[in-house]
């Protein structure tokens, strides 16, 4: 599958028909638009800036000039109805899940979490009573990255990670899905 | 000052109400019986030679099997003089009340709403004695000493909703048809 560009120009195929080509692209119509659908996707993931504890610092140096996150399409938005995903940076605790939990309810579809360090995956190192034990418990993740805090190389390769997980979605384009 | 002449000069000045003082590496802890607090923190707030403006931390402390159960801890410095004093009050677990010291620095006023919300202690005459820190409907004070550290068996009521969303909005989700 591909993208013609090129002008058409007479070609002979092997059977020795005289044809003008590239001109024509074969393909399932799911497949044209999850290719479409899937590249625009991954290639301009925003996520909403949403930092709770000391993963967000970690979070803004990757996002900052050194490791440079815009030449990757993530480019931190203000507002949940702007963003493609959610990174869950930090502790959460059980007074702030709602509020978490609303900020995701807000953003479009299709949406993703990212769960970022030991806290946001499994509680971490506070096994209390004031602390979500995962973030998971009350949205759905789909890319973890574990560390306390995690480095700007684990951020980056859980945006790969999650790219990778666009790159192969099926069936998942909008009101025809 | 000295920190031994300011305990000296509390008790001259409280006979009845300072139960002793104890030192430890220049720092002077005063034991004083909590019905005259008030009395004994605005005499050391205006009389110009204490001078203790600045309620450096106000907290509270669980000593579980001692009798009385609490103390509530006041670090009090001045910042013209550049002395400090530590005040201790025993709190009774049968009565946990002690007056509000508000009236003579504002600023205490979070530091007792967080020891009420942590220990259970309540501060008579606060103008907003409610929980700083923990859910309004939170049930128990979790740095008392016999506070299970993950939490009460029962679950916290504003939690459950927000896990139950995730069951009641999974229907919403795009997923996958295939």
């Amino acid at each position: 599958m591909g993208v013609i560009v090129e002008p058409a120009k007479p070609v002979v195929t092997p059977e020795g028909v005289q044809i003008y080509s590239p001109n024509v692209v074969v393909a399932s119509i799911e497949k044209l638009i999850n290719w479409g659908a899937n590249t625009a996707r991954l290639n301009s993931m925003w996520p909403v800036t949403f930092g709770l504890a000391c993963c967000a610092i970690e979070m803004m140096t990757t996002g900052s000039a050194h490791y440079d996150l815009d030449r990757l399409g993530v480019i931190f938005r203000g507002s949940p109805r702007q963003a493609d995903f959610m990174m869950v940076a930090g502790t959460v605790t059980k007074k702030m899940s709602s509020i978490v939990r609303r900020v995701y309810d807000q953003m479009p579809e299709p949406r993703y979490v990212i769960s970022v360090g030991s806290c946001a995956c499994s509680g971490g190192i506070f096994n209390t009573y004031a602390v979500v034990q995962g973030c998971d418990e009350f949205v759905p993740v789909d890319v973890y990255i574990p560390g306390c805090p995690p480095r700007p190389e684990a951020f980056i390769e859980g945006l790969v990670k999650l790219q990778d997980k666009i790159r192969a979605e099926e069936h998942r384009w909008g009101l025809f899905r | 000052m000295g920190p031994l002449q300011i305990a000296e000069r509390i008790k001259e000045q409280f006979p009845d109400d300072v139960l002793g003082y104890t030192e430890f590496r220049d720092q002077v802890t005063v034991s004083v019986k909590r019905d005259n607090i008030v009395g004994i923190c605005r005499y050391l707030h205006d009389d110009a030679e204490m001078g203790f403006d600045y309620p450096a931390s106000l907290c509270g402390v669980d000593y579980m099997p001692r009798e009385p159960r609490f103390e509530v801890v006041y670090n009090l410095y001045s910042i013209k003089h550049r002395h400090r004093i530590v005040l201790k009050a025993d709190v009774p677990e049968s009565d946990p009340n002690i007056d509000t010291v508000t009236g003579i620095w504002t600023g205490v006023n979070w530091h007792e709403r967080e020891t009420f919300d942590m220990y259970g202690i309540n501060f008579n005459g606060h103008p907003d004695m409610r929980r700083i820190l923990m859910p309004e409907d939170w049930e128990g004070h979790p740095l008392r000493k016999d506070y299970p550290v993950t939490g009460p068996a029962r679950e916290w009521k504003g939690y459950e909703e927000v896990r139950d969303r995730k069951r009641k909005f999974a229907e919403f989700e795009w997923k996958p048809l295939k």
